[in-house]
């Protein structure tokens, strides 16, 4: 990647070259990247094209009628649709592209807004979790000592216990319905274990690095190492396993609601999955009940997935010469 | 690890005849620490069971008394006396600490209390009962997916595997990504509700009656077919990926290079060499996954209402019967607490290089 390092007499490159020579020191260099790692660039595509239908469906489309009995109930997919009043049509024609349930929702709008809530669950869930645990990986594995035992014995303990048992409990004991935002902060508070062990783990190797050893020499404070020097050498790191929380916090909150512990009122797509399982719509043969929501999570863990892989290739400088 | 090859070195230092170097040796062999540290682990979470309710100042019982007041209508009246009485039965009413060491005291014995939707059955029985199911589950469909994922996962990172198999299993390895329970509601629509091949939900037919008879045991065997291939395949993924990674790793060490020179044939290169050397962090990736493993099939089980732990959460959930729901996350926690313990135990018998190090 030495292409894309500026060098030191072209310090405004958009004024002295314009166009040709941003295209040559910074999209070029991208370009040659992409090329090399697809599945970094396929992750993204798949992300940002379910991104792109939820804009677009909010702009076009009256997302209200996510609300029950907003629409006749368990229509097939149909782009006119006769609307009836007490027997008699009406003359009124509407389209419902997805259908609708057995409660009346209009399937379209449930799609454009619980693909984005159910990522926000993930989004909140992942930064937490990557917030916490990295703080804690460095404090133990800078510091060590009784902090660094105390730290590795909470998540040790915190590993054997499963994350979604704890947040049954605790939503048993709340008694109320959490909102989304809560459920992703909770779902953060559990799940930061797995990556303080991970993260540790390489900050134990890169404490021993030459450069540390110097910085340490020359006088610069605990904090100061870690923020100056570790934790820029981690960042390639640290986002992979910010995108593996965010996949694990989905897996998580959709099991979760699945499992009748979500909120009733917000139409995520795991609320979609338990309605689903609650009235049976695969017997039913309501097929476009359930596909939707179901290819939305399979989009976004497919894109997480590659994303993450293709992170890893990234971080991880030993794996891009094979495969 | 190297906690444990420290371990065995103080054991073999503190080989004296004095009782506290006796001590020591017990208290520094590896394996007493690792019990303790389940010990520990159980104890730990344990408390966190207990205190959880505490925090949130709310009495399952009472809350259960008042729904089923709402439901029925007629009992409105002495609902508190009947609180109460229960709350003796429960031994509710006593001081926190008291609770603490009861409860500790149960869990020691195994007790996990009496049910409160299913009022004289106790909780172990319900459990039990169910755990039998999710086992005989899990257990089978663990075990060939560890076996069929880690070999698929060893000729995908073979540089000399035939051309075919990247085409082959590529697709599945990206099963992996998709959550159990859709691949379940999927597998359900193809084959139970289309075709129409096995059936739709439940762990027996319902007309049947539980007896060890050779049909009754087709029966269980037809329904555990869909949702044994709903965990498989995304398992399966899963194992290979992290095999296939270890395969590669191996390519560039030395005594991969020497069993080259020494001419050996291809196959026993990648059996004795490569695959044994690869397979080491499997097994611990065994002890990390276990807990995922067990929470994913809790929720395809709910999609299947097969009648093993997930779905009696499900309906202790949904009858807020907080003493099944908290024997559950018990058992789950103590299953998964054990399984670690005993990988630990058996990590040294595979790995030789721990104790050789010493």
């Amino acid at each position: 990647m030495t292409e894309s390092v500026t060098t030191p007499d072209s310090s405004a490159p958009m004024e002295s070259g314009g166009w040709s020579q941003f295209n040559e020191e910074r999209v070029r260099p991208i370009k040659r990247y992409a090329l090399r790692n697809p599945s970094l660039i396929w992750g993204l595509a798949l992300m940002s094209f379910l991104l792109l239908f939820v804009g677009i469906g909010h702009l076009v489309w009256d997302t209200e009628q996510f609300r029950p009995l907003s629409t006749p109930t368990r229509l097939a997919p149909t782009l006119s649709h006769e609307m009836m009043k007490s027997g008699e049509p009406t003359g009124e024609v509407r389209a419902f592209p997805f259908g609708t349930d057995t409660a009346g929702r209009d399937l379209l709008a449930v799609a454009i807004l619980g693909t984005p809530l159910t990522l926000r669950i993930g989004l909140i869930a992942g930064f937490v979790s990557i917030a916490f645990g990295t703080l804690a990986a460095f404090v133990a594995a800078y510091y060590r000592g009784w902090i660094d035992a105390a730290i590795r014995s909470v998540v040790d303990v915190g590993l054997a216990m499963p994350g979604l048992l704890i947040l049954i409990l605790i939503r048993i004991n709340i008694g109320r319905e959490l909102t989304v935002d809560e459920m992703g902060f909770a779902l953060g508070l559990v799940g930061w274990v797995f990556p303080a062990r991970t993260i540790r783990s390489q900050v134990l190797v890169m404490r021993e690095a030459a450069y540390v050893e110097l910085s340490r020499l020359s006088g610069t404070s605990g904090m100061g190492i870690i923020f100056k020097e570790m934790l820029p050498n981690l960042i390639p790191y640290i986002t992979a396993s910010l995108v593996g929380s965010v996949a694990g916090a989905i897996l998580a909150s959709i099991g979760l609601e699945a499992i009748g512990l979500g909120n009733f009122s917000t139409p995520t797509l795991g609320m979609t999955i338990f309605f689903n399982i609650q009235f049976s719509s695969i017997t039913l043969g309501m097929w476009w009940w359930w596909l939707p929501p179901l290819v939305a999570i399979v989009i976004v863990f497919l894109g997480l997935f590659l994303i993450s892989s293709g992170l890893d290739e990234w971080s991880n400088p030993r794996l891009r010469k094979r495969v | 690890m190297t906690e444990q090859t420290q371990a065995v070195e103080n054991s073999s230092r503190f080989g004296g005849t004095s009782v506290s170097q006796i001590f020591l040796g017990i208290f520094g062999h590896f394996i007493v620490k690792r019990f303790l540290f389940f010990i520990f682990v159980v104890w730990l979470a344990s408390t966190v069971i207990f205190i959880i309710p505490r925090l949130s100042g709310q009495d399952p019982v009472k809350e259960k008394l008042l729904l089923e007041a709402q439901r029925g209508g007629a009992m409105q009246t002495g609902l508190d006396a009947m609180a109460k009485k229960y709350q003796k039965r429960f031994g509710l009413d006593q001081p926190m600490w008291v609770q603490y060491t009861n409860f500790l005291k149960d869990l020691a014995r195994l007790d996990l209390g009496v049910s409160i939707a299913f009022f004289p059955r106790t909780v172990n029985e319900i459990v039990f009962e169910s755990l039998m199911w999710t086992l005989g589950l899990m257990g089978t469909v663990t075990v060939i997916a560890f076996i069929l994922g880690t070999l698929a996962g060893a000729v995908l990172g073979w540089p000399r595997r035939p051309g075919w198999v990247q085409y082959v299993f590529m697709p599945l390895l990206t099963l992996a990504a998709i959550p159990q329970y859709l691949l379940a509601m999927i597998l359900i629509f193809i084959f139970a509700f289309k075709l129409g091949w096995l059936p739709l939900f439940g762990g027996y037919s319902v007309a049947t009656l539980p007896e060890l008879s050779f049909s009754f045991v087709i029966d269980v065997l037809r329904h555990a077919v869909l949702p044994a291939f709903a965990i498989l395949f995304s398992v399966v993924g899963f194992w290979a990926i992290g095999m296939r990674g270890m395969m590669i790793n191996t390519q560039g060490e030395d005594y991969m290079i020497q069993a080259d020179a020494k001419g050996l044939k291809g196959s026993r290169i990648f059996m004795r060499y490569a695959v044994r050397n690869a397979l080491l962090p499997q097994v611990t990736g065994l002890a990390l996954v276990l807990g995922t493993i067990v929470t994913g099939q809790v929720l395809v089980e709910r999609v299947f209402s097969y009648p093993g732990i997930g779905d009696i959460l499900f309906q202790a959930i949904r009858l807020s019967d907080f003493f099944v729901i908290r024997g559950i996350v018990i058992v789950i926690i103590l299953g998964i607490a054990g399984a670690t313990f005993l990988l630990d135990v058996l990590y040294p018998l595979l790995d030789p290089r721990i104790k050789v190090r010493s």
